[in-house]
């Protein structure tokens, strides 16, 4: 899923200061599960906001509206009123709802309430874990289901460098190494041999490297 | 083909050789590199430059290694995979030959978070291996790594790094056979501290007959100081530092002499581990001791060619 984390509200007053009515519209989707942008985030925000503004002198009329996926623009026709009538719409959604947003109600401002830190997955409770940057060409299958782009600091195909210690990263302690563990799983599986190829350089055009990617299926379009 | 460079010709000679390292500066003070190189002329046959070392900004390894090649002396130039993608990387090798520079180390480079642009984009689009590979094939192809023609052959000496003190351990020894293979003439090793380790690490080196195929130099640094030896233990990734050696230095009363001396017993050690090559002393910021171990570890004089 995509996780995000709530801009301090310091940020977000900032955004809208100067706007009388506003409107902050959480998403349903992934940034529910990860307690960021559902509903709840949403009510939090819409007081916060509401009694900061109180407190400073210049009162807002703030209003909360989550909406199933803010990343597709059918949903976002369940909010069509409220975004109306706001001055400024917060979104909570990822980066993707809050472009979605201004991309169907063009002519209202949505700003972002939220940092879209990545795509991952919760590994406990309150943790979440890095693990696909989308890179357009998956070698999963060759990793034994670790990824090297997203799992090593330096996204080696040919890892681990000499950073790795102890099955940490270089970059912190609290890092695991994805190639110490890929190397580990290789072994579980007896397939360290097929460490011995030299991987050849990633054509990174298939990845946000070769531009904005933009996907068209014949087959699904109408 | 372009002449030999003087490491090649040591290392062809079976002498046992020394490269010593030198630290650019953060700025552009040309004589800096000068005087460090001149104190260390005669006493190191090839001098390694660091590129943007540890992630710090400084005058880059190329234009170091150029004025080197001017006082007519052997450079080594560092090139890390951290800062550039691999057309920088092609075009910078293509200026260094032009420079007359024969020496590229690979490396993949620390991660720009440990130095003083922390939040600089960490490019890595080829890794370490990658680029030993993408050299050998401009070398002895004639080709960049998008398949395109150079328009003359260049003649390159393609250095690889290994470090025997990062995990997974067994795997390390592998992974030196795999620079090998990539393309590697020579192999430099991350400092040593914990010679247990190392050697373990040369047993397998050595099972595996990768010293046959390459040079091998061992690494070393000499320990300035007790908070040196405490940060290299505790904040240069990749290093095992052992606490012995840390009490060792803390129980001195002379902590540079001691320092020395740990180097000098190390490099005599080295000297007689079978596979071995040579050693490269790093003693980057403190460049003038250099001559000193060199001196006091018996490996004078530096044999001179004449071209």
């Amino acid at each position: 899923m995509i996780v995000g984390e709530r801009k301090p509200l310091a940020e977000i007053l900032q955004m809208v200061e100067g706007y009388g009515k506003i409107l902050v519209l959480g998403c349903g989707e992934c940034v529910t599960v990860c307690m960021a942008g559902g509903d709840k985030e949403a009510r939090e925000t819409a007081l916060a906001l509401s009694i900061a503004r109180k407190r400073a002198g210049s009162a807002v009329a703030v209003e909360s509206k989550t909406v199933e996926r803010q990343c597709e623009f059918e949903y976002l026709e369940a909010t069509r009123s409220q975004a109306e009538a706001a001055d400024v719409v917060i979104s909570l959604a990822c980066g993707v709802g809050v472009q979605a947003m201004n991309m169907h109600y063009a002519d209202k401002l949505t700003v972002p309430g939220l940092n879209t830190t990545f795509m991952g997955l919760p590994l406990r409770q309150g943790v979440w874990l890095e693990n696909c940057l989308g890179c357009g060409n998956c070698v999963l299958d060759e990793t034994m289901g670790i990824c090297p782009v997203a799992r090593c600091s330096k996204s080696m195909l040919n890892g681990p460098c000499g950073g790795s210690q102890d099955g940490k990263c270089e970059v912190s302690k609290e890092t695991e190494c994805g190639w110490h563990l890929i190397v580990e799983r290789l072994g579980r599986f007896g397939k360290l041999p097929s460490l011995e190829e030299i991987k050849p350089p990633k054509d990174w055009s298939a990845s946000h490297s070769g531009g904005p990617r933009k996907m068209v299926r014949e087959d699904v379009t109408l | 083909m372009m002449a030999k460079s003087n490491l090649q010709k040591v290392l062809e000679s079976g002498q046992f050789v020394v490269t010593g390292e030198l630290g650019p500066p953060k700025s552009a003070e040309r004589k800096k590199i000068e005087h460090h190189a001149e104190m260390l002329r005669g006493f190191v046959d090839a001098f390694n430059l660091t590129d943007n070392q540890t992630a710090i900004v400084r005058t880059s390894s190329i234009a170091s290694g150029a004025i080197l090649t001017q006082m007519g002396l052997d450079p080594i130039i560092q090139i890390t995979c951290r800062d550039r993608n691999r057309i920088a990387i092609q075009s910078d090798v293509l200026g260094a030959v032009a420079l007359g520079i024969k020496n590229i180390l690979c490396l993949q480079g620390d991660h720009a978070k440990f130095g003083n642009e922390p939040g600089a984009k960490n490019v890595n689009d080829l890794d370490s291996m990658q680029l030993i590979q993408a050299l050998k094939k401009m070398r002895d192809e004639q080709v960049f790594t998008g398949g395109e023609k150079l328009e003359a052959p260049i003649d390159i000496f393609i250095g690889a790094v290994e470090n025997p003190f990062a995990d997974p351990f067994e795997y390390r020894a592998h992974r030196l056979a795999k620079k090998v293979a990539a393309g590697a003439d020579f192999i430099q090793t991350q400092a040593i501290f914990d010679m247990e380790r190392f050697e373990r690490w040369m047993e397998k080196v050595r099972e595996m007959g990768i010293h046959k195929q390459v040079p091998i130099l061992a690494g070393v640094i000499p320990i300035k100081s007790l908070g040196a030896a405490r940060y290299m233990k505790n904040n240069v990734s990749g290093m095992i530092v052992p606490d012995a050696l840390i009490e060792r230095v803390k129980a001195a009363p002379d902590k540079k002499e001691e320092g020395v001396r740990i180097c000098v017993e190390m490099i005599e050690h080295l000297k007689t581990v079978e596979g071995l090559a040579g050693v490269h002393i790093m003693a980057v910021a403190w460049e003038e001791i250099v001559p000193e171990i060199v001196t006091r570890a018996g490996l004078l004089p530096r044999p001179v060619y004449k071209d």
